[in-house]
């Protein structure tokens, strides 16, 4: 069957666009009932439980408050920004998921129709470059409110979604290096057939890129200012931050907005390394749409639904993985969160790069095929380097900052109270 | 503020597997702590200074005798009355309010009455829309039906 083109191409594209669009708002919507249920049951609370079964229509009575409540503007807001800036934090989000190829290719009667809103042969760049407009909508809330409260947590935001950046984007360079494609769904074809010759087994890519999947992860986290990296929230600071002064809707809006973060953010981790729509076990779902419109495998409609299952759920899990950790881990002090970012995950991604290419290099120049025994290999490289990494992260200097407490208390030791604070002192006894 | 702690002490990644593993169980333990309010109620003490009421003659009449204790040892003032007497010259409540609003439940009021007419009761769930609904006419007091607060005893201090 050939792809789908012309005019059906165009149609079903708009199609594909409002399909994804609802799909996600559903996802955030169900994301925000099962956030706060996770957070009671972490809590030995039964969580919001009186508004339809199971509590699911708590989501749609915050709704109807959330709009008939009062927006509130300050005096001081700069308007057109203050306004502006919560539909830029919806944005990166949503447009983000574009790229997600989210099952496999459905036969229709005017041809193959790929589950990909846009599928862009440059999707890996597409990332990056969307992920760096999720600053926007935070340093432009946080300025514009004309709050202190707000602007510093904006510029905090700004500040660690820079930071990670670099690492989320370094991150994904061994994927590109092992799939050989920038393209998402051709990321996932190679997933299912790890493989130069005919299918054998699916090998997903947590398993060759293991410590790569964490350092997306965690980068991941942190471009979605979910704990432990919430600094530009925290409460106990800023109030909460860049969305201080926004109430109602737009309050809601931000709100949204980090919740499609996650799970693009929860998709991205699914088709870079879980595999994307890839059913375990089974290479019926191993359907491939070649550059020049051929299509490898036989596509069928029961075999979309099932495989749109099948990353529902993978996508569902690593969301809930997402809230596990929120509700389990304190946030970072800030010192910690830009020690972690640029004197680690930095470098570690960059050396990481490095093991990764020479280890392929030399694999390839070995005469080993791509199969299960690179993927072995890669795998056995990781764990190396996994290991490593875990061992320096645990050691404490890293992130505790109880090393720099030792230092300091060192150099009190030997030197005496620093001259700032014995001045401080000596004007307060006079 | 840096807590000082010696470095070979210090952990990250097996303090986090820990916490995830403790959040983990705390998130399949099926037995939440959460009281279903509405549904279930706590089981509440005899002794519980709630809701006034005021207790009334078989013919329905206020036991209230306006005698002006209750206004006087009440520390809030939160207790309005103006006494009246009728053809027998029987004094009695032209106007009895309380102020449930203004009201600490000290329950001074049931002690210090002579005729055991007003009482608080075992009772708290008086939310309303107005303030003003919460100022209690005598008419509002002696239709309360919920029962009145038992008084320490001091042979049983702990209300055993």
């Amino acid at each position: 069957m050939p792809s789908i083109s012309g005019t059906a191409f165009g149609i079903a594209t708009l199609v594909k666009a409002l399909l994804f669009f609802t799909l996600l708002m559903l996802g955030v919507m169900l994301a925000t009932i099962v956030e706060r249920k996770i957070a009671g049951f972490i809590q030995d609370r039964s969580g919001p439980n009186r508004v339809g079964p199971w509590g699911i229509l708590q989501v749609i009575a915050d709704g109807i408050k959330n709009i008939i409540k009062e927006e509130t503007m300050p005096r001081e807001a700069i308007e057109p920004f203050f306004l502006l800036a919560p539909a830029l934090a919806i944005i990166p989000g949503t447009v983000l998921f574009a790229i997600i190829p989210f099952a496999s290719p459905l036969p229709t009667r005017w041809g193959l129709v790929e589950m990909i809103v846009a599928d862009v042969p440059i999707g890996f760049l597409y990332v990056l470059a969307i992920a760096s407009i999720g600053v926007y909508g935070v340093a432009m809330g946080g300025w514009a409110s004309g709050s202190k409260y707000s602007l510093l947590g904006g510029l905090r935001g700004s500040a660690q979604m820079i930071s990670y950046e670099v690492a989320l984007a370094l991150s994904l360079v061994p994927l590109i290096l092992l799939a050989g494609d920038l393209r998402a769904p051709e990321i996932v074809s190679m997933q299912q057939t790890f493989t130069a010759g005919p299918p054998t087994y699916a090998v997903w890519f947590i398993a060759p890129l293991l410590l790569g999947t964490f350092l997306f992860f965690v980068s991941g986290l942190a471009e979605t200012n979910r704990l432990p990296f919430d600094l530009p929230e925290a409460e106990a600071e800023l109030i909460t931050g860049y969305h201080t002064e926004y109430s109602a809707m737009k309050f809601s809006m931000f709100m949204i907005g980090e919740f499609a973060h996650v799970i693009t953010t929860a998709a991205l981790v699914t088709v870079f390394f879980l595999g994307g729509w890839d059913i375990p076990l089974w290479r019926g779902d191993n359907i491939r749409v070649l550059a020049d419109g051929s299509v490898i495998g036989d596509p069928t409609w029961w075999k979309t639904v099932l495989t749109a299952g099948m990353f529902a759920a993978k996508t569902g899990v690593v969301v809930v993985l997402f809230m596990w950790i929120r509700w389990t881990l304190p946030r970072f002090r800030y010192d910690q969160l830009m020690d972690l970012g640029w004197k680690f995950m930095l470098e570690a991604v960059t050396v990481y790069i490095l093991v990764i290419a020479g280890t392929i290099l030399g694999i390839e120049s070995v005469g080993i095929e791509v199969g299960p025994l690179y993927a072995g290999i890669l795998f056995a490289v990781n764990l190396v380097l996994a290991a490593l990494v875990i061992f320096v992260m645990d050691r404490g200097t890293l992130i505790k900052g109880a090393a720099h407490g030792a230092r300091h208390d060192a150099r009190i030791a030997a030197h005496g109270v620093p001259r700032l604070a014995a001045a401080a002192d000596e004007g307060r006894e006079g | 503020m840096i807590v000082e702690r010696p470095e070979h002490e210090g952990s990250y990644v097996r303090a986090t597997a820990k916490g995830m593993g403790i959040t983990l169980r705390h998130l399949l333990n099926p037995n939440k702590k959460t009281q279903q309010y509405p549904d279930e109620k706590w089981e509440l003490s005899a002794r519980l200074r709630g809701t006034h009421r005021m207790a009334v003659h078989e013919d329905g009449r206020a036991k209230c005798v306006a005698c002006g204790l209750c206004p006087t040892v009440c520390p809030v003032n939160c207790i309005k009355l103006v006494p009246a007497e009728d053809e027998n010259g029987e004094r009695y409540a032209a106007i009895y309010e309380i102020d449930e609003f203004r009201c600490i439940f000290c329950g001074y009021c049931q002690e210090v009455c002579p005729v055991e007419a007003i009482h608080l009761g075992v009772h708290y769930e008086n939310s309303e829309y107005s303030r003003e609904r919460w100022v209690y006419d005598l008419e509002r007091l002696c239709e309360q039906e919920h029962p009145v607060t038992a008084l320490w005893d001091p042979s049983d201090p702990a209300s055993e």
